[in-house]
């Protein structure tokens, strides 16, 4: 659902949690909900699953089974185990189904978790993704909503995903692992958390079908602060801008500018093509990390040593009125 | 004209469809039945170098009219480069003031006699005066206009100003449009 009907929706639902175990909730928008077990232990549950992205089902299936996985590292957590969920239409081959399912457990295996059952139903078109859990440590979560005045932003993995999906499905893309936006899909965002967890970070989430601008305004939300955001930093998958001026912009990236254009306070000889791109809708995104500035230079330079090697600092945070400035 | 009717079909079809019809015809007429299938064939439209009017037909339908994609390619393929005419003063040349702004409406208002057109002229500091205060000077740009002739106006120049009210003609641009026009044209800078 847009974020606009989501909000809508939710409004009108009463949620009455007293649990005061339950440490993050509804409430703040972030990745994954977390329970707190005890003082060593706190419990992180998220699940998300979606419509096939890319014509090879087995890549779908890990594109689909990462993104879910990413929730829980984004709270700073490790995956332990992760359940399907599976929309099947009656009249597509089974052989598929058992390659997207095959997918999905290369990819839980790989981030050493367990696949531990799930559940299907018949469906007009397929649907895949994961319930899965994860553990923290209480005093190591990554919340969204703790950017402080004077950190910078660091984004580990280039925008444009949404983009580069239609362009696939124009038949303009290949849609095989070759191509650069889909092997950054099927990348698990376990790495960037790995090396942030030596720092003392403020805070982070993952970008996810809100795009970034959604992200960025959770966080300037949660956290009561300015960031101002420059958007000639931001890494863009290539050929991406090519095919947003062709009109290959997806629904997503439409809704999610009129829900979050709001935020925007001021713009300083912003390219308005690579505006468009920080509504476009992610898939599998990167971590977005609110880090403080005297570390930002060593933080990156430590992730590019590491492999992951698009992130970049994109943005600052400052003391201010509740916005977000594009430069 | 080729029509396409890409009513109940899913995003990105309705562009693809056009991209193929646009490259074969250079010209088309296209139904679509939501604004965002609407934007993003216009966007298409603007970055093939076409013409591109957006008609809202009802509650949910968009008609899309292209033309002259040929011509625009046509246009560029002479050097390769679009003529770019840059504008950043309301005076031409030094000297005394009221003999400048005798020289500046009058090199517009010959701007369109000559051949080839410019594709594209382009306005800065006191230079957005211009299309926003002459009569004479806003009726030939309008008329370069009809020729397919992009008239672009610096929008931090007009809020300077305190014209961005008053602008009478062409579209406001932004710095990164500006400088990607001078840097990939030809200019002619005045």
């Amino acid at each position: 659902m847009g974020p606009n009907a989501l909000a809508q929706v939710l409004r009108q639902v009463s949620f009455e949690n007293s649990d005061q175990n339950l440490l993050i909730g509804i409430e703040t928008g972030d990745d994954a909900t977390v329970y707190k077990m005890n003082d060593e232990t706190a419990l992180i549950q998220s699940v998300d699953f979606f419509t096939p992205v890319v014509d090879d089902p087995y890549i779908y299936g890990q594109i689909a089974a990462a993104n879910a996985l990413s929730d829980i590292y984004a709270m700073g957590g490790k995956p332990i185990l992760a359940m399907n969920i599976v929309g099947f239409p009656e009249c597509l081959d089974q052989s598929l189904l058992v390659k997207i399912l095959q997918g999905g457990a290369d990819k839980v295996k790989e981030a050493d978790a367990s696949m531990a059952g799930g559940h299907t139903v018949k469906d007009d078109e397929p649907k895949y993704g994961l319930s899965v859990t994860g553990l923290a440590h209480p005093n190591e979560l990554m919340k969204n909503s703790n950017a402080k005045p004077g950190d910078k932003l660091i984004l580990t993995k280039p925008l444009g995903t949404g983009v580069m999906i239609s362009a696939i499905k124009g038949g303009l893309e290949k849609g095989g692992s070759e191509n650069p936006a889909v092997k950054s899909m099927l990348e698990l965002n376990d790495k960037p958390v790995d090396i942030l967890k030596k720092y003392k970070i403020n805070a982070c989430t993952d970008i996810t079908g809100f795009g970034l601008m959604g992200h960025l305004t959770e966080m300037v939300k949660g956290s009561n602060v300015n960031i101002k955001l420059n958007t000639s930093e931001i890494p863009i998958f290539d050929g991406v801008i090519d095919y947003a001026q062709m009109g290959l912009l997806p629904e997503g990236g439409y809704a999610n500018k009129e829900n979050y254009k709001n935020m925007v306070m001021g713009k300083l000889n912003v390219d308005p093509d690579r505006e468009d791109l920080i509504y476009d809708p992610q898939t599998s995104g990167g971590l977005l990390f609110s880090v403080p500035g005297k570390i930002a230079d060593k933080v990156i330079s430590e992730l590019h040593n590491n492999g992951v090697n698009k992130s970049a600092i994109i943005g600052a945070v400052k003391q201010g009125e509740q916005g977000i400035i594009l430069s | 004209m080729e029509k396409i009717d890409a009513r109940g079909l899913d995003c990105p079809k309705p562009v693809i469809k056009t991209k193929k019809v646009l490259e074969e015809h250079g010209e088309a007429e296209v139904l679509v039945d939501n604004e965002v299938a609407a934007e993003n064939v216009k966007k298409l439209g603007i970055k093939m170098g076409a013409k591109v009017t957006k008609v809202k037909e009802s509650e949910e339908n968009y008609k899309l009219v292209i033309t002259d994609f040929k011509k625009a390619e046509k246009k560029r393929g002479q050097t390769g480069k679009e003529k770019v005419i840059f504008i950043k003063s309301n005076l031409l040349g030094e000297g005394e003031e009221e003999l400048g702004e005798i020289l500046i409406r009058g090199f517009i208002n010959t701007l369109k006699d000559i051949d080839p057109l410019p594709n594209k002229i382009i306005f800065m500091n006191s230079g957005v005066k211009l299309p926003c205060e002459n009569e004479e000077v806003i009726n030939s740009l309008k008329e370069l206009e009809k020729n397919d002739v992009e008239v672009l106006t610096c929008g931090t120049c007009l809020d300077y100003y305190n014209l961005e009210e008053k602008l009478k003609v062409g579209n406001i641009s932004n710095m990164y449009e500006i400088v990607d026009s001078l840097n990939k044209g030809e200019v002619l800078a005045i």
